[in-house]
């Protein structure tokens, strides 16, 4: 795919956004994902308890908040893992919200997992070609015969190599998935989410547990999702990632969004600054003087004592 | 002490009619356990329906032999289907609890002094296997000095090793294809092969009829080879003996179940020997103090179970299983 011309076709949406005010709930010109009223309740706790939502098609929206706001509550609910008790929901105008998670994602709405569900008894190439949907051979009365499924096997394996060179997993595609370290894993698991050919992709963390050299090159990926056309939803504490590639942030807190904007607004809403960022939040850790940190942090402690 | 009995004993148990038994319950659960992760307890249930639906159809319907045939067949079907609707959807243990129920449920029922005119009781139903003895070519038995078949068992031994490889085959030719693959993806993480857009109850369901219809397969050939259907034949037990079957060969491979079937007759058959021939007679090699000839009877057990613990400390994964598979262990 020529990347670059996708850029540019993807600006006049990022545009779009210009004109969406930024307030909790914003009507957005161009949404792949509308849903209302949407509450799930754990005993006495309201999880999740969204008025209104919706998600602009073609860019990058993170969702973030403190731990316990209803972040993944919400994934589960969008995706068909978890039942609502009340609320709608609609993906490119059809409503979902009672439709099973595997028809989800076949309609084009993948997702990943927080702790990722990499299937480590299986090859990494095993692992991806079982994202491929459509599968004539996953019929079990087609599936004895091989000669029925072979040319379209050949088909998903030569696609799962091309993006298996793109996430750099390649030379680990004979290897179980099991082996693999937790930033490969995250890798596999959106490159396996990329099989099923998402329209929306919505990843759980992806930034969780990666180490600072493979989480550059994981922002790049996520930024070739959208250069591709995709829609990308992310949940993430990490803020860097945040600033650096989200086009607009959603801040949820106790199950309700609390803020919506472009990142710059959002990061500078007192607000969010007072129940979520802290008031340190714009100093990047890597400008300062690790010796210095470490020494502050000492003199904390023995204070602290 | 007579080595050549112990190892015609053996041999003769571990190449015959029982051991096949055991090879298709296992193979069932091998499509089950081994491959979708499916916990069934209950493969003694699926055993039993296929034997009832052959007896009850050809002797108290009086209906076609061929047509019992086909009865057996339907039955486990159903069986299957009607146990996996409620559990598939729930965790893994629900299907254990209520598969390992309804084995009971049905033994019981099957046994009951109430249904004796439908199910014939603790007596069983005999006088349905003329047509399977009928087609026997056999003329005579068959003599190998440290092997040893009756015409008859000569017979049910050429037809039950023909349907294992058969049973074989298919399962080989289904595990090596995509169809094969979503389960194995199952048995590692449901949630991951329904993000992916797979329907995880239909094919949780699929191995379940599949595997229940080997067990069925396993109780038609017990059914046909003894020409009669007891419900004690139908316990709990045999479920277990036949995952321990599974688990010495080793899950998830294609021959696993049917070399941990020969296996496990092998030593129950020579083990029994020996202590047998240890404790028989008027002057027997080992004191009656130490072990009766009853006693001798059930050692064998404790020592199969014995050597069950060992293979799993040392060799979990079985004779045929990946070490690989075994080592990498959750995420």
């Amino acid at each position: 795919m020529d990347g670059e011309q996708m850029t540019d076709a993807t600006l006049p949406k990022l545009g779009a956004l210009v004109d969406v005010p930024n307030e909790p709930g914003a009507k957005k010109p161009d949404p792949i994902v509308v849903g209302d009223d949407i509450s799930r309740q754990f005993g006495g706790l309201r999880a999740v308890d969204v008025g209104h939502i919706e998600i602009q098609r073609g860019v990058i929206t993170a969702l973030i908040g403190p731990n316990g706001a209803g972040k993944t509550t919400l994934f589960n609910l969008l995706t068909g893992f978890d039942q609502p008790d009340s609320g709608s929901w609609t993906f490119n105008g059809q409503p979902i919200h009672k439709v099973p998670a595997f028809k989800v994602a076949r309609r084009g709405m993948v997702r990943t997992f927080q702790l990722t569900k990499v299937l480590s008894k299986l090859s990494v190439m095993e692992n991806m070609r079982l994202g491929a949907t459509g599968q004539m051979g996953e019929r079990w009365w087609m599936a004895p015969f091989r000669f029925l499924w072979e040319g379209q096997e050949r088909e998903i394996t030569e696609r799962a190599d091309e993006l298996l060179v793109r996430f750099k997993l390649d030379a680990k595609k004979e290897d179980f998935a099991g082996s693999l370290s937790g930033g490969q894993r995250k890798l596999l698991e959106m490159a396996r989410a990329l099989m099923v050919d998402p329209e929306l992709i919505m990843l759980d963390e992806p930034m969780a547990g990666v180490n600072p050299a493979l989480k550059q090159s994981l922002l790049g990926h996520v930024k070739s999702l959208r250069d591709e056309g995709r829609t990308v939803l992310f949940v993430e504490h990490d803020m860097d990632m945040v600033r650096d590639i989200s086009d607009w942030v959603i801040v949820m807190a106790q199950g309700r969004i609390v803020a919506e904007g472009t990142p710059a607004a959002v990061m500078a809403d007192q607000r969010v600054i007072d129940a979520y960022l802290g008031a340190h939040h714009d100093t990047d850790l890597s400008d300062l003087d690790e010796a210095a940190i470490a020494e502050q942090v000492m003199t904390e402690i023995q204070e602290g004592e | 002490m007579d080595l050549m009995d112990v190892l015609r004993a053996a041999l003769t148990q571990a190449l015959g009619p029982n051991a096949i038994v055991f090879a298709l319950a296992a193979i069932g659960l091998n499509i089950h356990f081994g491959y979708t992760g499916l916990l069934n307890f209950g493969q003694a249930g699926f055993m039993s329906v296929a034997a009832y639906g052959l007896a009850v159809t050809t002797v108290m319907a009086d209906l076609p032999f061929w047509l019992g045939i086909v009865m057996s067949f339907l039955a486990p079907i159903l069986l299957a289907i009607v146990l996996g609707v409620p559990t598939l959807r729930l965790r893994a243990d629900y299907l254990a609890i209520v598969t390992i129920a309804t084995a009971e449920i049905l033994r019981l029922i099957f046994g009951s002094v109430e249904f004796k005119e439908q199910f014939g009781g603790s007596n069983g139903i005999t006088g349905y296997a003329k047509t399977y003895k009928d087609m026997n070519p056999y003329s005579g038995e068959l003599d190998l000095g440290i092997l040893r078949f009756s015409k008859d068992d000569l017979w049910s031994v050429t037809v039950g090793w023909t349907l294992v490889a058969l049973g074989c085959l298919l399962v080989w030719l289904l595990m090596r294809s995509p169809w094969g693959r979503v389960l194995r993806s199952i048995r590692e993480d449901e949630d991951a092969v329904r993000s992916l857009g797979k329907n995880v109850f239909a094919y949780k369901m699929q191995a379940l009829v599949l595997g229940g219809m080997f067990g069925g397969l396993a109780g038609l050939f017990l059914a046909l080879k003894q020409a009669s259907v007891v419900p004690s034949d139908y316990s709990t037990n045999i479920t277990f003996f036949a995952y321990t079957a599974l688990l010495i060969g080793g899950a998830a491979r294609v021959l696993g179940p049917v070399v941990g079937s020969i296996i496990f007759w092998f030593l129950i058959a020579g083990l029994g020997s020996i202590f047998n021939q240890l404790t028989d007679g008027a002057d027997p090699i080992l004191p009656t103090w130490l072990m009766t000839d009853t006693q001798a009877s059930l050692v064998r057990f404790i020592v199969t179970g014995l050597g069950l613990m060992l293979l799993m400390i040392y060799r979990p994964q079985g004779i045929f299983g990946d070490r690989r598979e075994i080592a990498i262990d959750g995420r």
